[in-house]
């Protein structure tokens, strides 16, 4: 199977530990991955800011990019709603017909990660060993456009060491939003405050999730507050070994 | 204050006000969770809600689809049943209809009952203009009105209101000095006030949940029974409704009263259902007149990916569990229409251009979607009139929108994304461009990006991108 990795332009730039926790991870369980460099940005942010006439050559790169592949995987639940949830829908707004077939060809073979060792290798015992006090926040996106349901949680039970305490009200956003946390920053600060506190009362040290944005927003809050608790995405904790903590 | 349709205030800048009222924060947060945490458990007792939601979807659709043909056969069966059908293409004519019908029976005070529709064309100071009094009889309508302000909830007008707050309104406006906060007194209270306008009231004014095109039956769902005292007292019914709630049958309604009350108020049932068609000798009243009103809708109808607005059947369930709305309450919003709903509906009926910060009041966490009875996509339509704000602000607004720093800033990001090498050069740039506000991590970041660093840190951006590790590893 020809895997190639989509590691999103967020976490190219902010969090390469992330992308080097999907390489690590899935070379572990015997795969080969491909990086191709032409990849930029799915255009999600302009997408959903409005810019969507400026998001249409994105999509046109992206399905170009990636249309060889017999799998793309990336960890970001949101990226992977755009190519596969607004893709039709911007190939529609542009009046690009190629651009929705062609969308429509690629999408069953975008995976986020979690959904593609599930679903698509048949794993939920990855090997990793993560000895901590963890707390998983899902993200709207996993939960509302992709439908991971408990996915990344079956994934968190079968870690070894891992002490996996659940999350208060975890389905309510962060409030990150994207452009949303600075367009209607005070409205955000004051869903990132609860979810801060539900955090907190788990007396986790380690909050993780599927996507790196959200978690830089929750992540943002406990390094200003001092929280004494950090964030952690879902591949870092995956990829984690005995041998080779993360 | 005074909210009709088109917001005064742009969302952002109403929100902090209301974020910082603490009292109005607490009342929203009880009641918004008890009423979700009921929605939720009687919308999974039932094995086919899913079902339900789509069967619902799709009456909403098809009534959307053949509107003209069935508001014409509405008129036509509402006149077969003794009324009479009034068409207002926009608020102005929709108040000279009703004021005319109210006048013309020489009476100066009329009882109303769901009013929200009314309260979009401000029908209250339009009568009142006319030297015509308005009581309301809905009872979270008549504390608002006492109260001197606007509804903040499509179902629960004055939900920013705790007991307490009501008690003392009731006190000041009923001359109740000693009235306690028992919900029983604060009730027996309104009941007393109200039922002397009942009795005395010739003329009832209500809105519509649904009016069935084969019949010309008109229906509306409410708890206390104060809707169908105003319904069926007054010599006259003037029922004034938007164009979008007929619905094709009267068997739609088997799906439709299912769906509502479990959305709305977390019951099975609601209390009372009245529906009546026309007019019929000694029973009711005796005169009935329908109201059907443009004021926007049509515009809205003739986008594709907006039109699906329309499908609401102002249940609230959205308002409930949006994580913005709880916070905010509906006030902030600056429409009657207020929440996830509003967000999509208001900025069609008044044109993008006069509302667009309110399809950005939304982190488009979903969760509205997930319980919409009818299904309508608010995060995708939320989406889509983001676009259409950015494309007027881009071509209509001349050079105010070409010179828009976030425009600049979109255009120049797309510009970078467009091709590796000016991405790789962008990341380049952004490693060293930090250095001056990175000592560890990212505290403050200048002008609109302030409202980050406001309560989050940003982490420092990492030396070296992945792309970068991915190539060193790959020479290896």
């Amino acid at each position: 199977m020809r895997i190639a990795l989509f590691i999103t332009c967020f976490n190219d730039t902010l969090f390469p530990q992330t992308g080097q926790a999907v390489v690590r991870l899935l070379e572990r369980l015997g795969h080969q991955v491909e990086f191709p460099l032409e990849q930029t940005c799915c255009g999600q942010m302009h997408f959903n800011s409005g810019y969507q006439r400026e998001a249409v050559p994105l999509a046109r790169r992206f399905v170009h990019i990636f249309a060889e592949y017999e799998a793309v995987i990336s960890p970001s639940a949101s990226c992977v709603g755009m190519v596969r949830d607004a893709y039709p829908r911007l190939a529609d707004l542009a009046g690009d017909a190629a651009l929705r077939a062609d969308a429509e060809a690629l999408a069953p073979r975008v995976w986020e990660l979690s959904e593609f060792l599930i679903r698509k290798l048949g794993i939920e015992d990855v090997g990793a060993s993560y000895p901590h006090r963890v707390t998983y926040h899902p993200t709207c996106h996993s939960l509302r456009v992709l439908h991971l349901g408990d996915m990344p949680l079956h994934l968190l039970r079968h870690v070894r060491g891992i002490d996996l305490v659940e999350l208060p009200a975890a389905v309510e956003c962060c409030g990150f939003g994207g452009t949303f946390a600075v367009k209607n920053a005070d409205v955000s600060m004051a869903m990132l405050t609860d979810k801060v506190r539900h955090i907190l009362d788990t007396g986790a040290e380690v909050c993780t999730s599927g996507d790196n944005s959200c978690l830089l927003h929750i992540g943002g809050a406990l390094h200003r507050q001092r929280a004494g608790v950090r964030t952690v995405h879902l591949a870092e904790i995956l990829a984690a070994t005995e041998e080779r903590p993360a | 204050m005074n909210i009709r349709l088109q917001p005064s205030v742009p969302f952002e800048r109403a929100a902090p006000e209301a974020l910082r009222n603490t009292q109005l924060r607490r009342n929203l947060a009880r009641a918004t969770s008890t009423i979700r945490a009921k929605r939720a458990q009687v919308a999974a007792e039932l094995p086919d809600w899913q079902a339900l939601r789509d069967a619902g979807a799709r009456i909403k659709e098809e009534s959307m689809r053949h509107l003209d043909r069935y508001l014409l056969q509405l008129e036509e069966s509402v006149q077969r049943a003794g009324g009479t059908v009034h068409w207002a293409r926009d608020a102005a004519e929709a108040n000279r209809i009703i004021g005319d019908l109210v006048s013309a029976r020489g009476v100066d005070e009329v009882i109303k009952v769901k009013s929200i529709t009314s309260d979009e064309i401000g029908l209250n100071d339009a009568l009142a203009s006319r030297g015509i009094r308005a009581i309301e009889t809905d009872l979270a309508e008549l504390i608002i009105q006492l109260a001197g302000e606007s509804s903040s909830h499509i179902l629960v007008p004055a939900i920013h209101k705790n007991r307490a707050e009501i008690r003392d309104v009731f006190r000041g406006s009923m001359n109740l000095p000693d009235l306690s906060d028992e919900p029983a007194e604060l009730a027996e209270a309104a009941r007393l006030y109200l039922r002397r306008a009942f009795l005395r009231a010739r003329i009832g004014i209500s809105g519509a949940n649904f009016a069935v095109a084969e019949t010309g039956t008109v229906c509306v769902v409410e708890s206390e029974g104060n809707g169908r005292m105003c319904l069926t007292l007054p010599r006259t019914l003037i029922t004034l409704m938007g164009i979008e709630k007929v619905i094709p049958a009267w068997q739609d309604l088997e799906v439709l009263l299912q769906l509502l009350p479990r959305s709305s108020t977390g019951e099975r049932m609601n209390p009372y259902t009245s529906l009546w068609t026309g007019v019929r000798a000694g029973d009711g009243p005796e005169e009935f007149h329908l109201v059907l009103l443009d004021n926007g809708r049509t515009n809205a109808l003739a986008d594709p990916a907006g039109r699906q607005a329309l499908h609401c059947i102002r249940c609230s369930a959205c308002l409930n569990v949006c994580p913005v709305y709880e916070r905010v309450g509906g006030h902030a919003y600056g429409s009657v229409y207020p929440g996830p709903i509003g967000a999509i509906i208001t900025p069609q009926l008044v044109g993008i251009e006069h509302a667009s910060s309110l399809p950005y009041a939304s982190s488009l966490c979903g969760a509205c979607y997930e319980v919409c009875p009818v299904k309508i996509n608010i995060p995708d339509v939320l989406v889509h009139l983001r676009g259409k704000a950015v494309r007027h602000h881009q071509d209509e607004d001349g050079i105010r929108g070409k010179v828009d720093p976030e425009n600049a800033a979109m255009r120049l990001m797309a510009a970078i994304f467009a091709e590796r090498k000016r991405y790789e050069r962008a990341q380049r740039l952004a490693q060293i461009g930090q250095l001056p506000l990175a000592r560890g991590a990212i505290t403050r970041l200048p002008g609109p990006l302030a409202g980050w660093t406001a309560m989050r840190d940003l982490p420092a951006i990492p030396k070296q991108t992945f792309r970068q590790w991915w190539m060193r590893r790959e020479q290896r």
